[in-house]
């Protein structure tokens, strides 16, 4: 039986953009252009590696988020993925972490799934808390924050670094596994492969599909609330220190001021 | 509007997938080309690992059929992401300008069975090409080549040297001129001869005023062994191979030529807009301004004039006298941008702080290869004129 595998994606706003908040405290998304959660091309690369390695094996990439997040898909999708699921409703704007943990879920369940792969975290959001959400809802394990990741003989393996320690982790499948930035670096989708993409399936669903009410998800179903948002202050101009024989003591007066030294 | 940064070039291209390799190109040469241009240049580091990932990505074989491997994309569209590539770093946009060079001759003039036993490896990818036509004493006066290839049983045996080889000793497989028969054009027959042939060496990279990072060499055929099945097209069809190559070629120097002009007035608009002087940024100033207009224009020029021998191209028509043209205005627009770039610098442009000398010596070798800008000339008057009487 093929080895099903369900990348969870997020598309977000492009960090190099000019970001700000919306008047109801949300992302304002429509500011800046958005594209594949640079963290979620490790997991795309990690399931690609995993596919390559087993004789039959399903990607599907998914994502929760606006019509423009089907941009991120394609991008998994010429990265090498085989089809791709796309959960849109305009009542999904402001659901929080558990909202999304939610509809992730029921679209996994409906898309049927061996292995759950994340990110990290993603880079706009940043919680990193979706992955242990999502293996609680479905029941399954969670093995998280892996910088190497195999699967063999129904198992998912792997090596977690921490700062003291590295643990080598193993779980029955079907599994939840998130993957770090140190999983080993995310392939380019080649020419053809942004060609093949073109014609690969896209499964559009929306919250009754999935046999979500409205009130379980959005701003009116989120656990959270964001209260106040205030930019951060534009960054000053640096100090410039031009040596004319005194450059060594000035550079070191300025570190100790800041606390550096 | 005010000046908010360099913006990418804006082109028209035939088809969204040729948007999308544009844009598959662009953001390979922002994560993986340009940001190690400088040092590596600087340095004369061959990058092969970077033509492992563009050729990974399918860049190594664009204009080529898709049947063995190729992207299938008219000259219009691939000479546009050479340009791109060279805009990055003119080492990675000349290389696969060389490599597409040195797939031609099979590609046009093989038969079936050398089609489909060699193109599928040489557009894959992985594979790197050189192109040995120029030899220390036959450089314009190419026909006067002197490598020989002798004819033995089923073999034939290669004896010569080969001069100013791009990616000599680092190429994977070679397409060789040499002469099978008598002096002048009519007694040069094409070879493809594997990077790994025993007798095959290349000499030490010559060290160069400009383009350090791609490897320029002399490569010395000591009894090379090549069978019957590696020679290209017939015995004394040679030299017909080779200039149909350099029509192609010399598109894609044209198309180099603008990328590396392009990237000089990028940084002269970036520089400018940021240099104050006497109160104002230097691009206040109208006689600054002028230059900028007309470096801008000589580019956009450029690329409407080998975008047109491309289209001539792709529609099947004789496009050799508008190569040359491009060949020809393309460069030399390249070399006074980049010179007038440097001047918009003031001293920093003299520097190696910023690219632009760089620039500057770059686009001074694109006047000489592929035929020099003179032996352009000579082209295009043959084309108007006839050829000379004496
Ligand atoms: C205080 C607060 C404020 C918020 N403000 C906003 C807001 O202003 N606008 C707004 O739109 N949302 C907002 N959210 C919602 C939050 O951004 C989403 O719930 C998010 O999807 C989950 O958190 P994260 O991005 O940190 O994911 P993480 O837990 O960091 O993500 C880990 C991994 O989960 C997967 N994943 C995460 N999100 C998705 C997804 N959508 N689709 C597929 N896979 C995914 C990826 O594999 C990712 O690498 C807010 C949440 C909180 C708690
Ligand atoms: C970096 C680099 C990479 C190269 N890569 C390759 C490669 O991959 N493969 C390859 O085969 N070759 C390659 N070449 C060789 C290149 O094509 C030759 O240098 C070029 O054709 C000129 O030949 P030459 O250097 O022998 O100069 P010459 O032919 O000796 O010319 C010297 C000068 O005389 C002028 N001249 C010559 N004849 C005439 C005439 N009849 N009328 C007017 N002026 C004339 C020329 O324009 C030039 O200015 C490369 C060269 C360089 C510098």
């Amino acid at each position: 039986m093929s080895l099903r595998i369900v990348v969870a994606v997020k598309y977000v706003p492009d960090a190099t953009g000019d970001r700000h908040f919306a008047e109801d405290l949300t992302t304002d998304r429509d500011a800046v252009d958005g594209l594949l959660s640079e963290l979620d091309e490790y997991a795309v690369e990690q399931a690609l590696q995993i596919a390559e390695e087993a004789d039959d094996a399903e990607i599907t990439v998914l994502t929760v988020g606006p019509e423009d997040a089907k941009d991120a898909l394609r991008k998994a999708l010429s990265m090498g993925a085989d089809q791709a699921v796309h959960v849109e409703d305009d009542a999904l704007h402001g659901t929080d972490a558990l909202g999304t943990s939610l509809v992730l879920a029921k679209a996994i369940e409906h898309t049927g799934y061996d292995l759950v792969v994340c990110g990290m975290a993603s880079t706009d959001g940043t919680m990193g808390v979706l992955p242990a959400m999502l293996a609680e809802r479905l029941g399954v394990p969670q093995v998280t924050l892996l910088s190497e990741v195999k699967v063999e003989d129904g198992k998912v393996t792997g090596r977690r670094d921490g700062d003291a320690a590295s643990e080598q982790l193993e779980a029955q499948l079907p599994a939840v596994v998130s993957v770090t930035d140190q999983s080993g670096e995310a392939r380019y989708p080649s020419f053809k492969g942004i060609m093949a993409a073109k014609k690969k399936k896209v499964e559009s669903l929306d919250l009754s599909d999935l046999g979500i009410e409205e009130d379980e998800v959005g701003l009116a179903g989120a656990w959270t609330k964001v209260d106040s948002a205030a930019e951060r202050p534009a960054r000053t101009a640096g100090t410039i220190v031009t040596d004319e024989g005194e450059g060594g003591k000035q550079l070191a007066a300025f570190l100790a001021e800041q606390k550096f030294i | 509007m005010p000046y908010d940064g360099p913006q990418p070039v804006e082109r028209q291209l035939p088809t969204e997938e040729a948007r999308d390799l544009l844009g598959l190109t662009r953001e390979l040469a922002a994560r993986e080309i340009r940001p190690r241009a400088a040092e590596e240049e600087d340095a004369g580091c061959f990058p092969r690992d970077t033509f492992a990932t563009i050729g990974a990505a399918g860049l190594l074989g664009l204009p080529y059929p898709d049947e063995y491997g190729g992207g299938e994309q008219p000259y219009e569209v691939y000479l546009q992401v050479l340009e791109e590539l060279a805009m990055a770093r003119l080492t990675v946009g000349l290389g696969t300008s060389v490599h597409t060079l040195a797939c031609h001759a099979v590609a046009e003039f093989g038969t079936k069975e050398q089609r489909a036993e060699h193109l599928p490896a040489m557009l894959g990818g992985s594979l790197l090409g050189a192109y040995c036509l120029s030899e220390p004493a036959s450089g314009s006066d190419a026909a006067s080549l002197r490598t020989r290839a002798v004819r033995d049983g089923g073999d034939w045996v290669i004896n010569g040297t080969k001069a100013w080889i791009t990616h000599g000793g680092m190429a994977d497989f070679y397409t060789v001129l040499a002469r099978t028969g008598v002096e002048g054009p009519r007694g040069i027959t094409a070879f493809l001869v594997p990077g790994d042939a025993e007798g095959l060496s290349a000499a030490a990279p010559e060290r160069k005023m400009g383009l350090k990072g791609s490897p320029t060499a002399q490569v010395h055929f000591d009894g090379v062994r090549v069978s019957d099945a590696r020679r290209i097209g017939e015995e004394g069809q040679g030299f017909t191979i080779a200039l149909s190559a350099l029509d192609s070629g010399r598109l894609g120097i044209a198309a180099c030529a603008i990328g590396v002009a392009q990237a000089a007035l990028d940084e002269a608009l970036a520089f400018t807009a940021e240099r104050q002087q006497f109160g104002r940024p230097l691009a206040d100033f109208q006689g600054l301004r002028f230059m900028l207009a007309d470096m801008a224009t000589g580019i956009e020029a450029g690329r409407a004039l080998y975008l047109a021998a491309a289209r001539l191209r792709d529609s099947g028509q004789p496009f050799s006298k508008q190569a040359a043209m491009a060949k020809l205005h393309c460069t030399d627009t390249a070399m006074r941008v980049t010179t007038d770039a440097v001047q918009l610098l003031g001293g920093y442009g003299y520097t190696a702080d910023f690219p632009t000398e760089r620039y500057m010596r770059e686009a001074k070798v694109l006047q000489i290869v592929e035929g020099t800008n003179q032996i352009q000339r000579m082209v295009i008057a043959r084309h108007l004129a006839g050829p000379e009487t004496h």
